[in-house]
């Protein structure tokens, strides 16, 4: 505690110190306080629940391991695992790939002001009805909608779009975009200036700067983007629902699935904690990729 | 880089990466508010006219306002909780050292990496157990917890650009704690709070996932337009839509030039 040093006589220092620790607990206690109790609490008894049991359609308080062994041994839910974490992969490095060019302007190329001005406006739709834009993206993508139009107007045949991994693909993009970009372009902005002077001075070629200098120097950010990327179109669950159409059943459906047609509370608790455990080893591995020392 | 320096990646490279991520993020956008003026039900290219009778139909659907006034309800105290709690863990974190501190932090950046659906399966369930599952209050009580974070964030950006010294100086000459909050650190911080208030906001407004968890019969706009998209195609989806864009842009925008405008948009050291 860095209390600044009073010179007071013991009983007055003494309250002094009282006053000032109520003080700084004044400060800081509230927001760990509400979040153990409406965060740490529901996700510890949704650790407890995975180990209860459904009686008559109630959920009861037990300790059995039978929802753990019901929900590994289902073939189905290991495809389903699969699935979720492939595409959410898929896409993360396809939007890390899309963004960097954009990334790079802004970092850049841009003035000040004027990055200024682009990032406001990539971040801004991050924050924006979510599910309007992807109603959105399902009339561009539908049948007789506004992709397939143009499509037929070029004289193709101008198909549905909709339940197609590239249609899957557009909402993790719709979502993530805002948040890749801004850590790509913090990542590039901050790479040493020097260094890249110094490689075009001793004569390194633009591909050779980017490959060598700049995209090692900016890894941990370009890293936390494609993390981040990940953790989004993992946990997303609209997109696959409604532009997927059905075609990728994921984790996040499989949840809601068990929980609102057949009360499995513990079921969906365990394929929660499994989200929960495999979204943290991936973390830990991009972590530790993103500072291990160049070898 | 030096402006007589060739650039890593070609012109036309980053100029196509641009135009291609906001044409991603934007066309839904535009494509929302045009289609909400058009006159047919079914959206299409040949749009044969312009109409505004979807909005009269939005702003007179009773169930529809009903929503409106709960998600203001929720965004507006999530907002008022979470900036003031986001703002006290900032300010403790930028002016005490105290035990644990680094375990507070890390329990603060948690919530926006785990999944809404399994913040709001384990929030339902243990909003059931407690007695408040849905209500408007159950909802507010989680959104916090997920706009929080924002708030802290932003407060404490603001804060490391404030001399800690400044305060500890005038706590020396005899400034209660208070009064030296009140008189250098609130004043200095007040963009922030208010970017962190319209953040939070908006991060209430748009959350779906837990407020159809735990918000029972009490729809607010987004969940409404989840059960929306659930059914047939609806023209008035992009009414609220538009409507919430309209909302939603401006505030983040504010809040976004506050926070960015602090910094002149320069990133790293050597750009100052």
């Amino acid at each position: 505690m860095t209390s600044p040093a009073l010179p007071a006589r013991a009983p007055a220092r003494r309250f002094q110190n009282l006053y000032l620790r109520t003080w700084q607990a004044l400060w800081v206690l509230p927001l760990p306080a509400w979040l153990l109790f409406f965060f740490a609490v529901p996700l510890g008894l949704l650790v407890a629940i995975s180990f209860w049991s459904v009686v008559n359609y109630r959920l009861t308080p037990d300790a059995t391991l039978s929802a753990w062994r019901y929900v590994l041994g289902l073939d189905f839910l290991w495809a389903s695992f699969w699935r979720s974490y492939g595409l959410s992969l898929a896409s993360a490095v396809a939007i890390s790939l899309l963004a960097f060019p954009a990334s790079y302007a802004m970092a850049f190329v841009a003035a000040p002001r004027q990055r200024l001005v682009l990032l406001g406006l990539a971040i801004a739709p991050f924050f924006t009805s979510y599910l309007v834009r992807i109603y959105s993206w399902q009339v561009f993508l539908a049948e007789g909608g506004v992709i397939s139009s143009i499509i037929q107007a070029f004289g193709g045949k101008g198909e549905s779009l909709l339940n197609t991994y590239f249609a899957l693909f557009l909402g993790h993009a719709t979502l993530a975009l805002p948040v890749v970009l801004i850590l790509q372009t913090i990542a590039l902005a901050n790479v040493d200036r020097t260094g890249i002077s110094a490689a075009a001075n001793l004569g390194a070629r633009p591909g050779a700067i980017l490959f060598r200098v700049i995209l090692p120097a900016a890894r941990p950010g370009l890293a936390l983007g494609l993390l981040f990327a990940f953790l989004l179109s993992y946990a997303e669950f609209v997109s696959a629902a409604y532009l997927g159409g059905g075609a990728f059943q994921t984790l996040p459906i499989l949840v809601t699935d068990l929980v609102r047609a057949g009360q499995q509370w513990p079921r969906a608790a365990v394929v929660s904690l499994l989200m929960i455990a495999s979204l943290l080893a991936t973390a830990l591995a991009t972590v530790l990729w993103a500072y291990r020392e160049k070898g | 880089m030096p402006p007589h320096q060739k650039h890593s990646l070609p012109k036309a490279f980053w100029i196509a990466g641009l135009a291609v991520v906001f044409l991603l993020l934007y066309a839904p956008i535009v494509s929302a508010v045009l289609f909400s003026f058009s006159a047919d039900r079914f959206p299409s290219l040949e749009i044969s006219g312009f109409s505004t009778q979807w909005y009269a139909q939005v702003l007179t659907d009773r169930a529809i306002l009903e929503a409106l006034w709960n998600s203001l309800t929720v965004a507006g105290l999530t907002a008022l909780i979470a900036s003031a709690l986001g703002f006290a863990a900032a300010y403790a974190d930028y002016r005490f050292r105290f035990f644990g501190q680094k375990a507070v932090l890390a329990l603060a950046l948690l919530p926006p990496t785990v999944p809404l659906v399994i913040l709001g399966l384990a929030m339902l369930a243990f909003f059931s157990r407690i007695g408040i599952a849905g209500t408007l209050m159950a909802v507010v009580a989680a959104h916090v917890v997920i706009a929080a974070p924002f708030a802290m964030a932003v407060c404490r950006l603001r804060l490391a650009q404030l001399d800690t010294e400044l305060e500890i100086a005038a706590q020396n000459l005899g400034a209660e704690p208070h009064s030296a909050l009140i008189r250098i650190v609130l004043p200095h911080t007040l963009p922030a709070i208010l970017a962190a208030v319209l953040i939070t906001f908006a991060v209430s407004f748009d959350e779906y996932v837990i407020a159809w968890f735990t918000g029972g019969l009490n729809q607010t706009i987004p969940v409404a337009v989840l059960t929306t998209l659930q059914g047939q195609v609806d023209p008035t989806i992009h009414v609220i839509g538009t409507l919430s864009f309209s909302m939603t842009l401006t505030l983040v925008l504010i809040a976004l030039a506050v926070v960015l405008n602090q910094s002149g948009g320069r990133m790293s050291k050597e750009e100052t």
